[in-house]
């Protein structure tokens, strides 16, 4: 007996199988969207989320002032809704006389680009370690395993802050220090789900067919684990803004120049005592990011991971 | 039985504990250029044979296997080398500025479970009711909130706004305290010095708000989920029906119960606790071992970060360790 795929070439097979899966997405995400309505709050949050996103993309056409340079006739002018204020720099300037909210636009590169970047590479490395020492077992994953635990034995920030005080500030060697970490939440994520998936009939019905074991692993088991993948990503974007913020707080971060968050809030702390907006606006940005991430996953989660949910 | 498990996940222990200290080893290794130049801060006030003296000195001279070996040698013994820029052992400087950091610590774990338990236990029982929703979205809050800003936002308001509390340090200058274990709040105790503990206590709060808000957030969120589950279970239903009081049904029969997941939680919460103390210490001027890491990064004073490394990842291997340890006295059934 022969099923319809298998009586094809090998093209017209993929041809055919491509066509299903396109379809498939195609009503999944109009599912998704569907889906979405109907948790406000996420939906909310994945609005605000769009708008950091086009700030941050289209910062030089949204923004008036520049934000290097200062007038420093205007330093530490208070928000405009104060009795000093003045419209033209609506949440005031900091110590240079720069306008905060140019500056926090455009910290919001900084941001979010660290947050996608080093999310991107750590699902990347841990997808495709944790899918061939979960599937593979054996050598890899034991060698991995235990480099992974080791990894764990550091808290997250500490290991940052180590790594960043031997490399240096600066853009590549913050991803470096986020991903080197980073990856070992999704490599332990993918290689639990590769286990208990291997056993599966649909594995066992695919290998007797023939199929190759990297064919099994990228066609048959990852789609039905990219979705918590997905979800555990949104989540970490979130943690890694903070991570971020946190090391440019401290000077280890992204160089002074570039205008980052949590460099704002660190300058803002000298001022503290007669201008408190300078470190209040960029933390209040940093805030309502994480939290539309944060409740964004969240929601993502109970639409596409619902065995994830931990609140009753 | 228990104890030959508990034996077992104690010796499992300790490669990790080795393999942290060689991935520590390997830190200085990361920064581009000699050691020994940047050891002397690229001065070049220094002559060639100096630094070979130096070179020797630190054994940079010898292969890098011998190099480890050395290092883990020297480790072990507790020797963790010598500051460049205090000119002290980094054991001695570490262990100076410990007690600050676990008072701190502390301070930031008991104030997290007081505020987090009865919010887990109230949202659990009264599901869905306006303060379930609220307490919810404040433990969101607390997981989204930077800990430096936190900080910053708490002395605006409580120091600088209502004048309530002091904006750093441990102490008062007034509060004449007799230093005996480092503890301040224990040595006030020790010695009756009213003064000192008033001003000891009133110095930790902003801090350990800071520290305990996002520890307090999860704990919050893991306890109330697994009340949730409990408080459905068969057994709990049995409680009830054989008319044991709710008060008793609530705390005794479920809470035991959802105690278990909580407590893994509270595990890797320390991981929190000991990143956030850098920052926390940072922002308030905290004079312990965070607040020193943070110079020591500045003054490039490689031995001292390294040391430090690895005492706040040992502390973060045997929290996790006492953690599995309690985790079989709370649950028999599940083993280590």
């Amino acid at each position: 007996m022969d099923i319809a795929p298998g009586a094809l070439s090998p093209l017209a097979r993929q041809q055919y199988l491509w066509r299903i899966r396109l379809g498939l997405i195609r009503r999944n995400s109009a599912e998704f969207l569907r889906e979405l309505r109907k948790h406000p709050v996420a939906l909310l949050s994945g609005v605000v989320i769009v708008v950091y996103i086009l700030a941050a993309i289209f910062a030089e056409q949204i923004t008036v002032h520049d934000p290097g340079r200062g007038n420093l006739r205007l330093r530490l002018d208070p928000p405009a809704w104060q009795a000093e204020g003045n419209w033209e720099y609506p949440l005031g300037t900091d110590a240079q006389g720069r306008d905060l909210l140019t500056r926090i636009i455009f910290g919001a590169r900084v941001s979010l680009a660290v947050g996608l970047i080093s999310v991107g590479i750590s699902v990347v490395v841990g997808l495709v370690l944790g899918a061939l020492a979960g599937y593979f077992r054996g050598r890899l994953d034991s060698l991995v395993s235990r480099f992974a635990d080791l990894l764990l034995a550091f808290p997250f920030l500490i290991f940052a802050i180590g790594v960043m005080a031997f490399l240096g500030p600066g853009f590549t060697n913050l991803i470096l220090a986020l991903t080197f970490k980073g990856w070992v939440e999704f490599y332990r994520l993918v290689r639990g789900e590769m286990l208990s998936e291997k056993t599966q009939e649909y594995v066992e019905a695919a290998r007797v067919t023939g199929q190759s074991h990297l064919a099994i692993i990228a066609q048959e088991i990852l789609p039905n684990i990219i979705n918590s993948v997905f979800v555990l990503a949104t989540l970490r974007i979130g943690y890694m803004i903070i991570m971020e913020a946190s090391l440019s707080f401290l000077g280890l971060g992204i160089p002074p120049r570039i205008p980052a968050w949590g460099s704002m809030v660190s300058a803002g702390r000298d001022y503290m005592l007669v201008a408190w907006w300078v470190s209040t606006f960029p933390g209040l940005a940093i805030v309502i990011l994480v939290l539309a991430i944060n409740l964004f996953g969240e929601g993502l989660r109970d639409i596409l991971d619902p065995r994830l949910k931990i609140d009753g | 039985m228990r104890a030959v498990k508990i034996l077992e996940r104690i010796l499992a222990t300790i490669p990790i504990v080795f393999g942290v200290a060689i991935v520590v080893f390997f830190f200085i290794r990361l920064t581009p250029g000699d050691p020994v130049d940047i050891m002397m801060g690229q001065g070049g006030a220094i002559s060639e044979g100096e630094m070979d003296r130096l070179r020797q000195e630190f054994h940079l001279d010898e292969p890098l296997h011998v190099q480890l070996w050395l290092f883990l040698k020297d480790a072990v013994r507790g020797d963790l080398g010598y500051s460049y820029v205090l000119k002290r052992p980094v054991t001695l400087l570490i262990a100076e500025r410990l007690p600050a950091t676990i008072e701190l610590a502390l301070g930031g774990l008991i104030l997290s479970l007081v505020v987090a338990m009865p919010i887990g236990i109230f949202s659990a029982v009264r599901q869905n009711s306006s303060l379930d929703r609220l307490s919810m979205a404040g433990a969101f809050l607390g997981i989204s909130m930077p800990a430096f800003w936190l900080g910053i936002i708490l002395i605006l308001l409580f120091s600088v706004r209502l004048k309530l509390l002091p904006v750093q340090g441990r102490l008062s200058f007034d509060a004449n305290l007799q230093e005996i274990t480092g503890f301040f709040v224990l040595d006030s105790l020790l010695t009756g010095n009213r003064v000192a503990l008033l001003s000891s206590l009133k110095h930790l709060v902003l801090p350990s708000i800071t520290l305990g808000a996002p520890v307090a957030a999860v704990i919050a969120r893991v306890l109330r989920s697994s009340m949730l589950e409990t408080l459905r279970s068969d057994y709990v239903t049995l409680a009830r029906s054989k008319g044991a009081p709710e008060w008793s049904v609530v705390l005794k029969h479920a809470l035991r119960n959802a105690l278990i997941p909580t407590v893994t939680v509270v595990g890797l919460q320390v991981g929190i606790l000991l990143g956030g103390n850098m920052i926390v210490e940072t922002v308030f001027s905290w004079p312990g071992l965070g607040s020193m890491v943070v110079s020591a990064i500045f003054d490039r004073d490689f031995p001292l970060i390294q040391g430090s490394v690895m005492i706040y990842a040992f502390t973060f291997v045997m929290a996790n360790l006492i953690v599995d340890v309690l985790y079989t006295y709370l649950n028999p059934k599940i083993s280590l």
